[in-house]
């Protein structure tokens, strides 16, 4: 039955290539709703027409950035059945109606009101339209709420019995809902979404500082961002410390992954960096700091910390992909207090607009926060491997019984059809985030023709003039 | 018999229906760009569902959960055995939804997303015809799980019926924009719409002809008594419709061809619910044997019969404020 490896395989390959597409959008459009939100704001509550302009700005890209998440969420709630039978019949009946809520309270929520958010400002009126706005921003939230539960029900059961035929049955929803992991994964994604569009947005302001450092809308989104990234970082730290204390308890075998921990220990150091060697079981070429492993995950510095070989051969995951991307994500991390530290000093100093050198390190830091949670993501669902429910199924188990060539014309689809679509559509996002944000007369909603279906013009057009009006 | 389950499959195939005929009009709109040549006509076009699309869609999406939820074997037997047409029609997906919003962020190239809005709404709509067609003709499933090849749904009826929703699709798409559309291009869309409604009647006699001799206990179901009494009154209704449509066009009436249009679907959809019942899978899983235990169904059901209302009214809300006819002369955003 090599076929039926082969098809896992690819599979398996699939979803993660889907899915880890599918999370770059809504990473970014669950903190720009609430970035617009904050815009649409304060314009109608100071009249002031830099944040208009600023939201009118945000507002095509966010509208480009969320057509993509839709188009590939759609794939992803097809494809536990497509790809994921097995799994689908014995666990559908206790994630399934948390999906359908998330589509219930969510998914139609943002649906219902984007358009008029998008398009409809003219036609309901400013209040109306705020609502809209609003309410497209809670329900990202909701969505990432639900959509959260479900993936850390996977990764921490609870609330549940096994019939006869081996499916999970729901006993207790609310155990379901709030299981153990749940609550830290929520709030560590949630702002990880925050803190991946506070460095897009400051990396995109920092770029037109550079270029003009006296552009006030520039200068207002620059230090929008820098204040999310001064106050949300060391909270993510924490929240981020808190996340890897319950999986420590829930879920051992993917922390020693993590930390690189093949030998169970009192006093572990931390493992800074080293090549995990799969076939002797042990790391090559470590740099440790004794005793710091135990003091960050036991807070004690002799606490004992198990070892990969505590657990039996067939419930390890591998150690490669946790070790690295575990490290890539904290080290973003580090990296972003950095900056929000940073940009404290410089603000204090008055010299927030003028520090050139801040404003191109802001900039190399925009996709800071794409790489981190693509990282964090990996670390999570490589490290509960190989179970799809942690501990009772098998990711083996969990499979469509559909042959390995389907499974390889089908991804090879989705990797040809993502890069075009999905490649031309980061190009685009680029463009629009390149064109100078100005108050332009166009963009005041005062003037011009009523237009029903649409605000402001297309992007070519508006390149156009502000090319013609930056060279003018 | 009211149970739970069976009160879920009327959601189900209330959203199913919802989806058709919502997106259907989206879809068709896509269908029908080749004949519409004029960037200007295509923008009217795409703007007069920019607002409105993403929330059609949602239905399906809904179609989807909801199945998983409550009937996760039917989820688990019948996306396998459609494996290659459920890819498809995701990737045609793909492209019709990034059209919207990318065929304005380009010049030079916004020729070639309105090719990819064409094909991926006409690959989209040809693989939900196909996969109903596929589903109707029977899907092998041994002990709950799907037994079949990956080449099982590729048949003539399911390409038929592929077929059939395509032209029935442009069919809405027409209609919509004999509503939403004035000048030539409306003029245009009401001599499509009067072809595209005779295709689709034909479409619509050949698979109803053809249905009853797939299997038995179709056959049965629609020539004795007393489901025959329908068999004849669907025919009566959808010869209604048809003229409604014929006439509506002719008197130039804006909604009702729309829905006359939306009528035949409904009509559709009421035949081939009376062609399954008491199986959500023909011939393979029952309503009852397909449900999930009692606490998902109720779990959900208190959500859903609170809040399905709730979406009905704020959607029909973003419809109001968009109503109308679309000036050509407004921009996109
Ligand atoms: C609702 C559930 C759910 C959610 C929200 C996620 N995943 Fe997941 N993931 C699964 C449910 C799942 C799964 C169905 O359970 C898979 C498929 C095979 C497996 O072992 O688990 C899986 C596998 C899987 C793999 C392959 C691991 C391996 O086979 O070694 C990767 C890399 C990811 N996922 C990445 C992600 C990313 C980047 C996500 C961010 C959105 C994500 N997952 C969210
Ligand atoms: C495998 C898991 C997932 C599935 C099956 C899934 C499914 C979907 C679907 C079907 C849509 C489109 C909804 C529409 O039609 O409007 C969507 C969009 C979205 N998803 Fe996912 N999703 C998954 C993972 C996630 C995760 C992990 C998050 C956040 C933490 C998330 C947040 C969102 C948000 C906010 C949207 C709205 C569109 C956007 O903002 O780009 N999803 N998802
Ligand atoms: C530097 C401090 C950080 C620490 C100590 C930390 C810790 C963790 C841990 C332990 C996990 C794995 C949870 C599990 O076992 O399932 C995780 C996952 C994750 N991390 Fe971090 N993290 C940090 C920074 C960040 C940053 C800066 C981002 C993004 C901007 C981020 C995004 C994520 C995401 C998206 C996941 C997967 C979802 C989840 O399981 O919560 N993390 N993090």
């Amino acid at each position: 039955m090599d076929y039926g490896l082969t098809a896992e395989l690819l599979a398996r390959m699939q979803f993660a290539f889907t899915v880890s597409f599918h999370f770059i959008f809504p990473a970014f459009s669950i903190g720009t709703a609430s970035f617009l939100a904050v815009l649409n704001g304060l314009w109608l509550w100071k009249r002031d027409t830099a944040y208009l302009s600023l939201f009118e700005f945000w507002k095509t890209i966010f509208a480009v950035t969320f057509a993509m998440g839709v188009v590939s969420g759609i794939v992803m709630s097809y494809q536990f059945g497509t790809n994921w039978a097995e799994f689908s019949k014995r666990a559908g009946a206790v994630i399934g109606p948390l999906m359908g809520y998330e589509v219930l309270t969510a998914f139609f929520l943002e649906a219902g009101f984007l358009g008029i958010m998008l398009f409809g400002r003219k036609r309901v009126g400013d209040r109306l339209h705020m609502f809209a706005v609003a309410v497209v921003a809670l329900g990202t939230l909701i969505s990432a709420t639900w959509i959260l539960s479900v993936n850390s029900w996977m990764h921490t059961p609870a609330g549940y019995a096994i019939d006869a035929k081996g499916n999970f049955v729901p006993e207790n929803w609310w155990e379901i809902i709030f299981n153990p992991s749940f609550p830290y994964r929520l709030v560590h994604t949630v702002l990880a979404a925050f803190l991946t569009t506070a460095f897009a947005v400051g990396g995109v302001g920092a770029w037109h500082l550079l270029r003009d450092p006296t552009n006030r809308q520039a200068r207002t989104m620059f230090s929008m961002a820098m204040w999310m990234a001064a106050i949300v970082t060391p909270l993510q730290i924490a929240a981020g410390d808190l996340h890897g204390l319950n999986t420590l308890k829930y879920q051992p075998a993917k922390i020693a992954a993590m930390e690189g921990h093949y030998e169970t220990r009192d006093g572990a150091p931390l493992v800074l960096f080293g090549i995990p060697n799969e076939v002797d079981e042990r790391m090559d070429y470590s740099i440790e700091i004794p005793k710091v492993g135990s003091l960050i995950l036991t807070h004690k510095l002799d606490g004992r910390i198990e070892g990969l070989k505590a657990f039996p051969e067939d419930e390890r995951p591998p150690v490669a992909i946790p070790f690295f991307a575990f490290r890539i994500m904290v080290g973003i991390g580090l990296l972003m207090l950095a900056v929000g530290l940073w940009s404290l000093w410089a603000r204090y100093r008055g010299n927030l607009y003028g520090d050139r050198r801040l404003h191109k390190v802001a900039l190399l830091m925009a996709p800071s926060g794409f790489v981190a949670v693509i990282a964090g993501w990996f670390t999570t669902e490589v490290g509960r491997q190989p179970f799809t429910v942690y501990g009772l199924m098998r990711t083996s188990e969990s499979l469509s019984p559909v042959a390995a060539p389907a499974v390889g014309a089908s991804l090879t689809a989705f990797v040809v059809v993502y890069f075009l679509v999905f490649g031309t559509g980061v190009f685009y996002l680029l463009r629009l985030m390149g064109r100078t944000p100005t108050v332009d007369e166009d963009h005041d909603l005062e003037k011009g023709p009523i237009r029903t279906s649409g605000i402001n013009p297309g992007p070519a057009e508006e390149l156009d003039r502000a090319r013609g009006k930056g060279h003018a | 018999m009211l149970d739970l389950a069976t009160i879920w499959a009327g959601i189900i195939a209330f959203a199913v229906l919802a989806y058709v005929v919502l997106d259907g009009f989206d879809l068709g709109i896509g269908i029908l760009f080749p004949f519409f040549r004029k960037r200007g006509d295509r923008d009217v076009m795409t703007n007069s569902i920019a607002p409105v699309w993403d929330g059609n869609e949602t239905w399906l999406v809904l179609g989807g959960g909801g199945l998983l939820a409550v009937f996760p074997v039917v989820y688990a037997t019948v996306l396998p055995a459609l494996y290659m047409p459920i890819i498809l029609m995701l990737l045609g997906l793909i492209f019709r939804g990034v059209a919207f919003e990318f065929r304005w962020r380009t010049r030079r190239a916004s020729f070639l997303w309105d090719i990819g809005f064409w094909a991926g709404s006409t690959i989209a709509a040809l693989m939900q015809g196909i996969a109903l067609g596929a589903i109707v003709q029977g899907i092998t499933i041994i002990d709950s799980a799907y037994a079949g090849g990956w080449w099982d749904w590729l048949t003539a009826f399911s390409v038929t019926t592929g077929i059939a929703v395509v032209v029935g699709y442009a069919l809405l798409g027409a209609t919509w924009l004999n509503l939403k559309t004035s000048g030539a291009l409306q003029e245009r869309s009401r001599r499509i719409s009067l072809l595209t409604c005779i295709g689709t009647i034909t479409l619509i006699g050949v698979v109803s002809l053809w249905t009853p001799f797939l299997n038995r206990t179709y056959f049965e179901r629609w020539f004795s008594f007393p489901t025959a009494f329908f068999s004849s009154l669907v025919p009566l209704l959808i010869a209604i419709c048809a003229f409604l449509i014929w006439q509506g066009l002719r008197t130039d009436k804006h909604l009702q061809p729309f829905l006359a249009a939306l009528g035949l679907f409904v009509l559709s959809f009421i035949g081939l619910g009376i062609s399954f019942y008491p199986y959500i899978v023909p011939g393979a899983l029952t309503i009852q044997e397909a449900a999930a235990p009692q606490s998902s169904l109720l779990f959900l059901l208190v959500g859903a019969v609170v809040l399905i209302p709730i979406i009905l009214i704020y959607t029909g809300y973003a419809y109001w404020v968009f109503r109308g006819k679309i000036d050509p002369h407004e921009g996109y955003h």
